[in-house]
Order: structure tokens, then C-alpha cells, then sequence
């Protein structure tokens, strides 16, 4: 990737399509800098080392400190297996991973998360990749409420049901539904992109700053700045792109989706979210 | 915070005295303080279940004199119970202060819960021809043990673990509630009201009694109102939605039907298993896992959502 050194690349990616007010919080990352952003406590893996965890006697701590562990060693492709909706699982983890979990996870899980790719084969509890900033989790069944709360970036899909406060607070990312949202999801969004393949509980982006929804279904109400907007072809192309990235298909297709937006300027922000600005480097 | 959890069986009966007992102490990080539970077991024919305390746990430790006092309490309770023409038939102490009675009484119910609950220290936890209500301070191993409640079988049964927040730590604030003065109904809740005195104070009026200052006993009272003036169970849950103002999901059974009601805000959590056999319900997934090994899929209610089912 160090030859993408211009952002104009971004541009041809499709990623600086919509119109930006007043400041940009755009940053490009320079291929050259890359070295400044490696965090501390993350590892170098290699995907092909696998090794598998059975979780059913183990807590939570010992999960976690195992994962570690295990990234330690250089292993990049860790399965987890009787997770039995045990709280706070596959948290905190700052480097790409492929992480499956076979079974359920409880509340928190792969919260505060930066780059690992994590499959859940069942159902999340409230709270799933809080504050995650990279990388992609994807969830079987369904989800609880606060599902992607203050998410930053990545991709964040839930092939079920998820609960009320969907990406409360998001700042960034992406998160996908398959079937039906809460009420009050997008609540006090801020930025990226939410697509919702069913029905919207009411209030959908209640005090939203800005950012974008996608509904398939029927919207149960909007809340307060939350207005329908019109929607681009680039958006269309996005959807189609993202959905079919993940297996998920609008029942009506995309291009007769409401896209939802804030109907009042609070801040200036813009779309480009933090998954994106890694896949540049 | 609290935990709250729920299990029917559907057309047949099961162990819920481990099963519930299991899901309480998995909910237990989120109510060390008490535990409840609500236990619905055969018919007994005709016959009540008389479950009550005459006094609480922290009063033994208050001095010598509460023994007596108890035994005299004990005393009252009889002599009341005769004076009503109650015949009892079974008696038990499952701790120095909380009995449980098998008796036989063709009277008015109010006037029972009443007349006992007019002595002093004593109050009524439950009175049901199925309906069994166990509460104590501790979590849910240590009130298992000490009420012997492990192998107990019915069809449906609920509990609570408590974490007091507004009210005192004691038997008397811990769930569940009984819906007084009605057989068979018991109800726990996570959440909190904010029209819980404006609401007691209109319940009052009509003729309830709050034996706590907990905020969850309207609820149960509340659904005793409704009951007592033609409501069914399900339409008065529904009703409830707007009539308390705050947040909660609460479970409530009766003999034969097990519900429960989220709010408007869905700001409290409850996770559903249903089967064709089972449904088995919690504040957390991991206290529904605690009983079920095999994998089963889940699924939260949604906001202003109620749901009743028959056994």
C-alpha cells in the first residue's frame, strides 16, 4: 500500500463523495508515518497458525489473558469455542485477528476493539463492539440493545434482530442489520453509516448530528432532527457494495430504501470513517 | 440493578427449584443483597399455602428477646387463624422466623391477610394454592439451602436477586411480591418508578396495603387492582405500560401464566429463550445458559413489549 500516497486515491474509492461543511476533520494518513500508528500491547500474527480456546470452564479474565496469549505466540486465527454468553469476550484486541466465536457472547463483547475481524456463530448480549474503531465483527443471530454504542470505525453486522439505542452515540463505522432495530437507534449520531434491512423502532436518529441511516422496512417515527433525504447514486452503489460484502440483501433492494440524515447542522463532520483511512494506507 | 429471571414449563413440570436457583446465582452480580422466589407446584386441592415471616433476619440479631417474641407472634397467628375458622393442616418452619402452612379456609382472603398481618412483625409473603414464595437475604445458593428449595418440582416459577437501591435491605423489600390480597400471583421487577408514591397513594385509597417502601410493590399491587375489577392479566399488564412512569421490565405469574412487560424505553434488559416445551427468561443471557448446554437461540423483547404465556 505504500505507493497510495495521494488522497486523491481516496476520492477514486469513492469514499469523499459527499458534500463537506464548513471545518474537515479529514486526516489522510501518510504511507510514510505508518510506523506511528502501532499501538503498544498489539501483536504481528500469522493467519495461518490457528489454535482453538474451550471456554465453557473458563472466566472471562482467563479468556481474554489466553487470547492474548495466543496473539503473543503469533497465532492469527483463534477459535472460540463454549463461549455460553459469558460478558466482556474478545475485548480490547488492537491488531488484526480472525476470530471466530462458536456460540453466544454476553454483554460487552468485542468492545474497544481495532482491527481483528470477529465471527460470533449465535446471539450478542447489550453493548456488542462498544467503542470499536477497526476491523469487522458479524453476528449469526441477533443482538441486544446498545448494539455498536460510540462505534468509530469497521464494520459492525448483526444478521438478526438487534435491540433498542442501536449505534447510540456512533462517531464513525458502519453497522448493518438484517432484520429489525429497537427504538431510538442512531441516537445522538455523529457520524457514519447505519443500515437497517427491516423495520425501525420509533425515534429513529432522535438527536442525530449527522451521519446517515439506511432503512429497508417501515419506519415506526423519526425522532427530533431527524429528516428523509435523497437518496445519490453513489449511495446505491455503496449499499449494493457493503451488503453484498457480508451475504445481506434489501428485500426491496437498494435503491428503494429511505435514507435518513440530520435535519439540522450542529456540527461539522464528515463520513470518512476511521476502517477506511487503514484500508488507504 | 437486579436480576430478574423466569421459567414455564409447558404441560409438564421440571426441577425449578435448581433451575431457578442456578439462573439467580449467574444473576447474582447484579443483587448480592437478597434473593426471591416464586415457586408454583401442584394443586393442593383445595387447600392454601399460608408462606410468612414473623420477623427479619437482622432482628436476631437484636437480642434474646426476639425469640420470644416470635414464638409469640407464632402464638397470635394461630389463635387468628382459629378465630377464622382456618384448619391447619400442614405446618413447617423453614427458618426460625419464616413458616410455610398448609391450611383449609372457604373465607375471604383480604380478611385472612389482614387479620394475620395485624400482628405486629408479622407479615404475609404469600397465599396460593400453587403459588409458593420463598425470600431471604443472601443470594441464591444461601436461600436455597437454608429453605431447602433444591428438587422442587412445578411448571413455572420466578425469582429475584437484589441490589436494594431505595429501600432498605431487608425480607420485607426483597422480591418477589405477592399480589395482595389474590392467590397465585407474584411479580418481580428490574427498573425503577418515579410515580410510585403518587401511584400507592391512589392504591391506598382503593383499599391495598403496601407492606414496603419498594418502589416494585406497586407494580404488584397495581396488577392486584386491575385484577380485582375484571382485568384480565394480560390487558392489565398492557395498561401498566403507561400507568407507571419509569424504567422496568417485570415478570409477573399466576397459576397457570407466566408474563412479562418491558417500558417504552426499553431501558432495561430481558432475554427470551422460547420453545415448545420451555421458556425461560433473564436479565442475562449467561443465567439462561446457565441451564440449557445444548445451543439454543435467544432473542430480547422489544420496547412496550408484553407477553403472556399459559402452561
Amino acid at each position: 500500500m505504500a505507493e497510495m500516497t495521494s488522497k486523491h486515491k481516496s476520492y477514486d474509492m469513492g469514499m469523499h463523495t459527499e458534500l463537506l461543511r464548513g471545518r474537515s476533520q479529514q486526516i489522510l494518513f501518510s504511507a510514510e508515518e505508518s510506523e506511528n500508528f502501532v499501538y503498544p500491547g498489539s501483536f504481528d500474527v500469522d493467519f495461518d497458525k490457528r489454535s482453538e480456546i474451550d471456554a465453557g470452564e473458563m472466566t472471562a479474565t482467563a479468556i481474554t489473558v489466553k487470547i492474548r496469549e495466543l496473539m503473543g505466540q503469533g497465532f492469527g486465527h483463534i477459535v472460540v469455542k463454549n463461549p455460553l454468553a459469558k460478558h466482556s469476550l474478545g475485548v480490547g484486541i488492537l491488531n488484526r485477528l480472525k476470530l471466530d466465536f462458536e456460540g453466544s457472547l454476553g454483554y460487552f463483547g468485542c468492545g474497544l476493539i481495532d482491527g481483528p475481524n470477529v465471527r460470533i456463530h449465535g446471539r450478542v448480549g447489550w453493548s456488542c463492539a462498544e467503542n470499536m474503531l477497526a476491523g469487522t465483527v458479524v453476528i449469526d443471530k441477533n443482538a441486544g440493545s446498545c448494539f455498536g454504542a460510540a462505534i468509530r470505525g469497521g464494520d459492525l453486522v448483526c444478521k438478526g434482530d438487534v435491540g433498542a439505542r442501536t449505534g447510540i452515540n456512533m462517531k464513525g463505522g458502519t453497522i448493518l442489520v438484517g432484520g429489525r432495530t429497537g427504538a431510538f437507534s442512531a441516537f445522538m449520531m455523529q457520524r457514519g453509516r447505519m443500515v437497517i434491512l427491516g423495520d425501525a423502532g420509533m425515534n429513529l436518529g432522535d438527536s442525530m448530528y449527522d451521519g446517515t441511516i439506511f432503512v429497508g422496512g417501515k419506519i415506526q417515527s423519526l425522532g427530533v432532527d431527524a429528516i428523509p433525504g435523497e437518496m445519490t447514486d453513489v449511495e446505491i452503489k455503496w449499499l449494493g457494495r457493503k451488503l453484498a460484502m457480508y451475504g445481506l440483501k434489501a428485500p426491496k433492494g437498494v435503491a428503494k430504501m429511505q435514507k435518513i440524515v440530520a435535519g439540522k447542522q450542529l456540527w461539522n463532520y464528515d463520513n470518512l470513517e476511521p476502517a477506511e483511512k487503514k484500508i488507504i494506507l | 440493578m437486579c436480576g430478574i429471571a423466569g421459567i414455564i414449563h409447558r404441560g409438564t413440570t421440571g426441577d425449578i427449584g435448581n433451575e431457578l436457583t442456578s439462573m439467580l446465582q449467574t444473576l447474582r452480580h447484579r443483587g448480592p443483597d437478597s434473593t426471591g422466589f416464586a415457586f408454583y407446584g401442584s394443586s393442593t386441592d383445595g387447600q392454601y399455602i399460608l408462606r410468612f415471616k414473623a420477623a427479619e433476619q437482622e432482628d436476631l440479631k437484636k437480642g434474646f428477646g426476639i425469640h420470644q417474641e416470635i414464638k409469640q407472634r407464632l402464638a397470635s397467628v394461630e389463635e387468628r387463624m382459629r378465630e377464622l375458622e382456618v384448619q391447619i393442616v400442614e405446618q413447617q418452619a423453614a427458618t426460625e422466623y419464616a413458616y410455610r402452612y398448609v391450611i383449609k379456609y372457604g373465607g375471604d382472603l383480604r380478611r385472612l391477610a389482614d387479620t394475620i398481618e395485624d400482628i405486629d412483625g408479622v407479615e404475609i409473603l404469600s397465599i396460593g394454592t400453587t403459588l409458593e414464595l420463598v425470600k431471604d437475604l443472601g443470594d441464591a445458593r444461601q436461600v436455597c439451602e437454608s429453605y431447602g428449595l433444591s428438587g422442587y418440582q412445578g411448571t413455572h416459577a420466578i425469582g429475584h436477586s437484589r441490589m436494594a437501591t431505595e429501600s432498605d435491605v431487608d425480607i420485607r423489600s426483597a422480591h418477589p411480591y405477592w399480589a395482595y390480597p389474590f392467590k397465585d400471583v407474584a411479580v418481580v421487577h428490574n427498573g425503577q418508578l418515579t410515580n410510585y408514591w403518587k401511584g400507592r397513594r391512589e392504591l391506598e385509597h382503593n383499599g391495598h396495603r403496601f407492606m414496603s417502601n419498594c418502589d416494585s410493590e406497586l407494580i404488584a399491587v397495581y396488577l392486584a387492582d386491575k385484577i380485582e375489577n375484571g382485568t384480565t392479566l394480560e390487558d392489565a399488564m398492557r395498561e401498566s405500560l403507561d400507568a407507571l412512569d419509569g424504567v422496568f421490565t417485570y415478570v409477573v405469574a399466576t397459576s397457570d401464566q407466566l408474563g412479562m412487560a418491558k417500558d417504552m424505553m426499553a431501558a432495561k434488559p430481558m432475554v427470551l429463550y422460547e420453545s415448545e416445551n420451555c421458556i425461560a427468561l433473564a436479565s442475562e443471557e449467561v443465567a439462561i445458559r446457565s441451564i440449557f448446554k445444548e445451543e439454543i437461540d435467544t432473542f430480547d423483547p422489544y420496547e412496550g413489549e408484553v407477553r403472556v404465556w399459559q402452561k
